[in-house]
């Protein structure tokens, strides 16, 4: 029998939508305004959620917002221990991140791992004057020093548990739950 | 669902088809990191991997090198000549030797049919097979069926043509594998001096006049004519094969439709193809090169993390959480 699991909201789809307009807001802040600023999301849901701020701030300043996507399964330090990753997603910047102001864009903020992998790779890819960190949900548990600047919801956790982030695009409605 | 590779890849013939599109799958992110300002990623930083060669080969060993550096791994080349296996040291000692300064993987290359297996079985590290006697070649057949992917969306319900040397052709009997178990309809078509018996039992067609072949197929693979087998008298002549075998424009013209042309190279222009059809619209040999290098990152990758009880372990932990 798996054992009983406990599924409690963290975000609903209202508390998302508000929480990323928030975020939006915070990040044109953050930049000084669009003019520098480039979104990359990490593979796969920070994909999604980049896309969703950069069109929140393009309403709002009425410029194109350059956005990107990054896989960093290729700069994991893990690869002995947890084996390849079946499926690796596409890693697509729009521009040279050289001079700009980049945006990292993830769910979950946890170990810190992911964007330390995310900032070795975009270290590859050019030479931005600053790259921030925006997450969703920031859960605790940092195993590296590593804060994010911009966060839409901050919960403790354990280790055992899980944050489960959904999105409309992907898995057809937009909720976070925490499962302990 | 989880899929993953052994230790050591040999062959296509004891690949499922599940494997050999993971492999496929794995390759498409890996054609964007050549593609990169800086054309590395740290995957396999630490790894140390010899390219181990008894027997010459330029386009596939520099292509398995760029495979190597692209992934941070450390390589050593260890051609026949000039080392100690020109001193009579077996295979098995060379490979046990290189494994007791820790390496971790070996490319091997080896006139012999069945090396690769033979010493993947006799050592620790993992084995991936460059081409050994007239057994198999695995990376290539791979390469092949990405470059087919990429310029047709599919593979299967394809029909695919090996032109030429089949009986002497590890490439033709990887590529037979690989495209039968994903679906194609292979044909095969060469002077039956150069036709192995018993072909037919691998589910192949086989044309014994090139024309029919073009009319049939949407691919042509055309291989290399090894030009050591007039000498030992299996064709009279390089012209007679040129002009009786030779994929020229005049015969692709006859087709009811466009025929992607492959070759494993490197050619020997003027003899089993012509270079108006090698240079014309419809050749993709240079972008089989270009994917020998995205498929090999895709084989080293998956076998230097083989630990797949681990990758499932890790996956229980689900998503969101890094």
């Amino acid at each position: 029998m798996p054992p009983k699991t406990d599924r409690t909201i963290l975000l609903d789809a209202r508390a998302m939508s508000r929480a990323l307009q928030r975020m939006a807001v915070e990040v044109a802040e953050l930049a000084h305004g669009p003019a520098d600023l480039v979104l990359v999301g990490i593979q796969r849901r920070g994909v999604e959620l980049a896309e969703r701020i950069a069109k929140l701030i393009e309403k709002d300043e009425g410029v194109a917002v350059p956005r990107g996507a990054l896989d960093i399964t290729l700069y994991r330090d893990d690869l002995e221990t947890v084996g390849p990753t079946p499926v690796i997603g596409e890693t697509h910047l729009p521009v040279d991140l050289t001079g700009k102001h980049v945006v990292i864009v993830d769910d979950v903020l946890y170990t810190g791992r992911t964007v330390r992998a995310a900032l070795d790779e975009l270290a590859d890819f050019g030479r931005p004057k600053r790259i921030s960190l925006c997450v969703l949900v920031d859960r605790g548990g940092r195993e590296l020093p590593i804060q994010a600047d911009i966060v839409g919801k901050a919960v403790k956790t354990g280790p055992g548990d899980r944050v489960d982030v959904q999105v409309e695009e992907l898995d057809g409605r937009d909720q976070v739950d925490l499962v302990r | 669902m989880t899929t993953s590779l052994g230790k050591d890849l040999t062959g296509l013939e004891h690949l499922t088809p599940d494997e050999i599109r993971l492999i496929l799958d794995t390759a498409e992110p890996f054609k964007e990191v050549s593609e990169r300002p800086i054309k590395k990623v740290p995957a396999l930083r630490g790894k140390t991997i010899v390219n181990l060669f008894f027997e010459a080969s330029t386009r596939t060993r520099i292509s398995f090198e760029f495979a190597e550096k692209r992934l941070s791994a450390d390589t050593v080349n260890v051609a026949a000549t000039g080392s100690s296996v020109s001193k009579g040291e077996t295979l098995v000692d060379t490979a046990k030797n290189l494994e007791a300064m820790r390496i971790d993987m070996v490319v091997i290359r080896h006139p012999s049919s069945g090396a690769a297996d033979f010493l993947g079985q006799r050592i620790r590290s993992n084995v991936i097979n460059a081409g050994d006697g007239k057994h198999e070649h695995p990376t290539q057949a791979l390469l092949d069926l990405l470059t087919i992917r990429d310029k047709h969306g599919k593979i299967e319900g394809l029909n695919v043509c090996l032109v030429g040397d089949i009986q002497h052709s590890r490439v033709a009997r990887s590529n037979i594998w690989g495209l039968t178990k994903l679906g194609a309809h292979v044909g095969v078509c060469g002077p039956h001096t150069l036709m192995p018996r018993g072909i037919e039992e691998l589910g192949v067609t086989m044309f014994s006049r090139i024309e029919e072949a073009i009319e049939w197929a949407d691919v042509l693979n055309v291989l290399r004519l090894q030009l050591e087998r007039m000498e030992k008298g299996f064709i009279p002549s390089l012209r007679e094969y040129y002009r009786v075998w030779g994929v020229t424009p005049e015969r692709l013209e006859r087709s009811p439709r466009p025929i992607t042309i492959m070759h494993p190279g490197p050619m020997n222009r003027g003899v089993e193809i012509d270079s108006r059809v090698a240079d014309g619209p419809h050749s993709v040999i240079l972008d089989q090169v270009t994917n020998g290098v995205a498929v090999r990152m895709a084989v080293l990758y998956l076998l230097a993390g083989g630990r797949p009880e681990l990758a499932d372990a890790a996956k229980r932990g689900g998503g969101g959480t890094e």
